[in-house]
């Protein structure tokens, strides 16, 4: 239990007087938008951040944390959004790390992977000890996590955003987990703002706003609808309002593409399919089928092998970036801090990369510092992007509002055409519901959008039409209004549509 | 407290640390460090002198700090920055020898291009492997540096030796040689540090006001954000390695037409790897690394004067090492810093 925390950062009251009760052996969820102040919270719960004010209680007696080791102390174990794991170690030795059973001075590696091993089968956790993490899919990574946390006693466990690394897969997986330590005594806080997640694994749910607690409610007794309202503080429509609309003319054409990913093997094998004028194409599919390497060389940052993009008429294939955003091919990529964004400069910096070097922004080889401030400080109104400080480094932003900035960026130059990679990964009902608004609107002036998602209501709600994707290849196209979420599920395991419908 | 202030904040306070614990060694050997820090400041800037000695030192490590410290802007590593100085050295003494007749307003900046040319040439095989092959930058800078230094002893013992005693080439032409600022007895203040002060101010403005400055920080941040934005990477890795290796020709052309004016010795004499710790020293800004320049030059000059009243001049290469440990284990001076505050 919480009460009463306070927590203040520079300019920021982070944690308003939160109060928060956890039963024993429940599974509560914290949800919030982004900078709602749930990982600073959970951080003082783990020791990592001292409160301001307000005290803790962990089974009725009062506790105070100098660190992560007092916390642990007293069973109480995170895992972290970002996973703090040695790549090149096993992961037996990431669970034993710092806490090694000894002979002697010596490292008792046997009974360490015996521990490590019987610890992962008792709770379901089933990984390969010997495996060294840089070889683990996430999904497996994140089991390493938990048993490290369950090795050092944890009786209480914090995920932190667990889910937002998951496939749709890995994450059903995981909620097995979890019910199973549920039912083994433990008592887990999972944070998240995926709100079906929440109703479907969580008992009670706490709803944060803007460093305030909004709501108490049990999860049997609510709706995503009410959640959603406590989180963002006004009704919020979950489904996208859609006009029906006729496509135009052809504005992107794939014809028969092959491409290799980085270890040199096919992972786009023949895939043919067109965009037109005013309208959503989606791609769905489970990640690591060829969506982001298809995207790559739609968008002139991988070769293509075999066969041609075509962009209202023209051969495009082997363009790079900087001629297909010249041609009006804009690209939303899939990874923010990877590709979309660069963090060590300012914001105003981000707000013009790739149409850096086109006037008015450079005016014979000088920047036109004011000019690309003027310009930025008009995209952060437009697009509602805070804190609203286009000096700020753009790695100092919140994952949502990175977003927005890519998004509002790549929109802003007229695009005849947009490519968008999973483009609400991380984000918060909030943020989701603009950026969806905002996709449709963009088709309704005529925009032609390829999106790429792995969220199957994403696609649902925002496509006209939807393409599968599974190795490589197209298992079929279908309309939303006349598809089901299980025959494009079943596409997604690998069952062309022909033999669905057979 | 934001980052401009800490990259001013943490050298300047290295440098005084690094008196302090050097002012203890001094005492350990039974010195008085108030008699020996006297004796290095007067040894640096005492008379005209000195501080013509101590700007002569100066002149050279500014352009190689400069070299390296763009390189670093652009995510490069350019340890060869002494190699690029010795080509550079060596073209610059080739046209220069053939400069005669030829007025110096017109001679002068030729020979400094060739030296520039020598450098970039130099630095560029370097990019090149490496925008072509991935061949790590370090690893090629590094033999580029051995292949230049043979070069250089090859042709100053052979087809270009003068003289006896130290390897030389031949002088330049009079209308090459930079005019000296002011001239001290022997010694002759050279105007090249007007030049090495302009580089900085114009790599200044090339990284902070251009488009060019915009790619080369995009791809030294984030090379894959920067190729999604448009840049090609492999030009830049080549344009950068070119305009980095041309900094350090220039340093070697500059020792050539204002101090040597012929091709002497090894020239860089370590130069180029200086230029590394200067570059982190000045926290890789231009400006920043003028004051670095200066302040190892004078550490330099001052030392002699100090092993006068009995003090190793092997001092100073304590304090440097201690100040280019503090600044890349800048974490150190923060928390000292912070630390204070808190206190207060």
């Amino acid at each position: 239990m919480m009460k009463g925390i306070v927590k203040r950062f520079p300019g920021v009251l982070a944690n308003d007087h939160v109060d928060l009760f956890v039963e024993k052996g429940e599974i509560h969820a914290i949800v919030g938008e982004n900078g709602a102040g749930k990982t600073t919270l959970m951080k003082q719960l783990y020791g990592l951040l001292k409160p301001d004010e307000g005290e803790i209680y962990i089974n009725g007696k009062r506790v105070e944390f100098s660190g992560p080791a007092d916390a642990i102390k007293n069973g109480i174990g995170m895992v972290h959004q970002h996973f703090m794991l040695v790549d090149n170690l096993t992961a037996y030795e990431n669970v034993i790390i710092g806490m090694e059973p000894r002979k002697g001075i010596l490292l008792d590696r046997k009974k360490a992977r015996k521990e490590v091993k019987k610890l992962s089968e008792e709770y379901g956790l089933t990984i390969d000890v010997d495996m060294k993490i840089e070889d683990m899919p996430v999904g497996l990574q994140q089991r390493v996590e938990i048993i490290k946390t369950l090795y050092r006693g944890a009786e209480i466990l914090i995920l932190d955003e667990p889910t937002a690394v998951l496939t749709p897969q890995e994450t059903e997986e995981l909620f097995e987990v979890l019910r199973r330590l549920k039912k083994s005594g433990k008592t887990i806080i999972f944070i998240s703002h995926k709100l079906n997640e929440v109703m479907e694994i969580s008992d009670r749910i706490t709803v944060m706003r803007q460093g305030r607690v909004t709501g108490n409610l049990i999860t049997s007794q609510t709706t995503p609808q009410e959640i959603a309202r406590l989180m963002v503080g006004r009704e919020v429509v979950l489904t996208v309002e859609k006009k029906p609309k006729e496509a135009g003319e052809t504005l992107l054409k794939i014809e028969d593409l092959w491409v290799k990913d980085n270890r040199k093997l096919d992972v786009v094998k023949g895939v043919s399919f067109e965009v037109k004028r005013g309208e959503i194409v989606g791609i769905a599919g489970v990640a690591g089928n060829g969506q982001s390497e298809l995207v790559e060389a739609i968008t002139g940052l991988r070769r293509a092998e075999r066969g041609r993009v075509l962009f209202r008429g023209e051969d495009i294939t082997g363009y790079d970036p900087k001629r297909l955003r010249d041609l009006g091919m804009f690209h939303v990529p899939e990874d923010r801090l990877k590709r979309g964004l660069i963090v060590d400069f300012p914001a105003y910096f981000n707000t013009i990369l790739g149409r850096h070097m086109i006037e008015p922004f450079v005016k014979s080889g000088f920047l036109n510092m004011k000019e690309i401030k003027r310009f930025s400080k008009q995209l952060f109104e437009k697009f509602d992007i805070r804190p609203r400080n286009i000096e700020l480094l753009a790695g100092s932003f919140s994952g949502g509002n990175q977003q927005k900035i890519i998004v509002a960026r790549e929109m802003s130059f007229s695009p005849e055409l947009l490519v968008v990679a999973q483009p609400t990964r991380g984000l918060d009902v909030g943020a989701i519901e603009f950026i969806h608004k905002t996709l449709v609107s963009m088709r309704d002036a005529g925009v032609g959008i390829l999106l790429i998602s792995m969220e199957l209501d994403e696609i649902f709600s925002l496509s006209d039409r939807i393409l599968v994707m599974y190795e490589g290849q197209i298992m079929g196209e279908v309309r939303p209004e006349k598809t089901t979420p299980e025959e494009v599920g079943l596409m997604m395991a690998g069952k062309r549509l022909e033999e669905i419908r057979r | 407290m934001n980052n401009r202030v800490w990259s001013f904040l943490v050298p300047f306070f290295s440098v005084i640390i690094a008196l302090l614990i050097a002012a203890v060694v001094i005492i350990l050997i039974g010195q008085n460090p108030v008699i020996a820090y006297k004796a290095m400041i007067e040894g640096a800037f005492g008379n005209i002198q000195a501080l013509a000695d101590t700007v002569i030192k100066t002149t050279p490590l500014i352009l190689t700090g400069l070299a390296v410290g763009f390189g670093f802007r652009a995510g490069l590593f350019n340890i060869g920055a002494e190699g690029q100085m010795i080509m550079g050295g060596i073209l610059a003494t080739v046209v220069g020898m053939h400069m005669r007749g030829i007025p110096p307003l017109l001679a002068i900046p030729l020979t400094m291009i060739a030296g520039m040319l020598g450098g970039a040439v130099w630095a560029s095989i370097a990019g090149y492997l490496k925008a072509k092959t991935g061949a790590h930058e370090v690893v090629s800078t590094i033999m580029l540096n051995w292949i230049a230094t043979y070069i250089s002893s090859y042709l100053i013992t052979g087809p270009l030796a003068v003289g006896s005693g130290t390897p030389k080439s031949p002088e330049i032409a009079p209308s090459a040689k930079l005019p000296p600022i002011v001239t001290v007895g022997a010694l002759e203040m050279t105007s090249g540090i007007l030049i090495s002060i302009l580089s900085a101010v114009v790599i200044y403005i090339v990284l902070e006001k251009t488009k060019t400055g915009y790619e080369v920080k995009a791809v030294g941040f984030n090379p894959y954000a920067a190729e999604y934005g448009g840049i090609n990477i492999s030009k830049n890795i080549v344009m950068c390695m070119a305009i980095s290796g041309a900094l350090a020709g220039l340093a070697g052309a500059l020792e050539v037409m204002g101090l040597h004016h012929r091709f002497l010795g090894t020239l860089s004499g370590g130069k180029g790897f200086d230029g590394i710790s200067i570059a982190l020293i000045g926290q890789n800004h231009p400006i920043g690394i003028i004051f670095a320049s200066f302040l190892i030059a004078a550490l330099r000059t001052g030392s002699s004067n100090m092993q006068f009243v009995g003090v190793p001049k092997h001092i100073v290469t304590i304090i440097q090492g201690i100040v280019i440990f503090l600044v890349a284990a800048d974490r150190i001076v923060k928390t000292l810093l912070r630390f204070r505050k808190v206190k207060r």
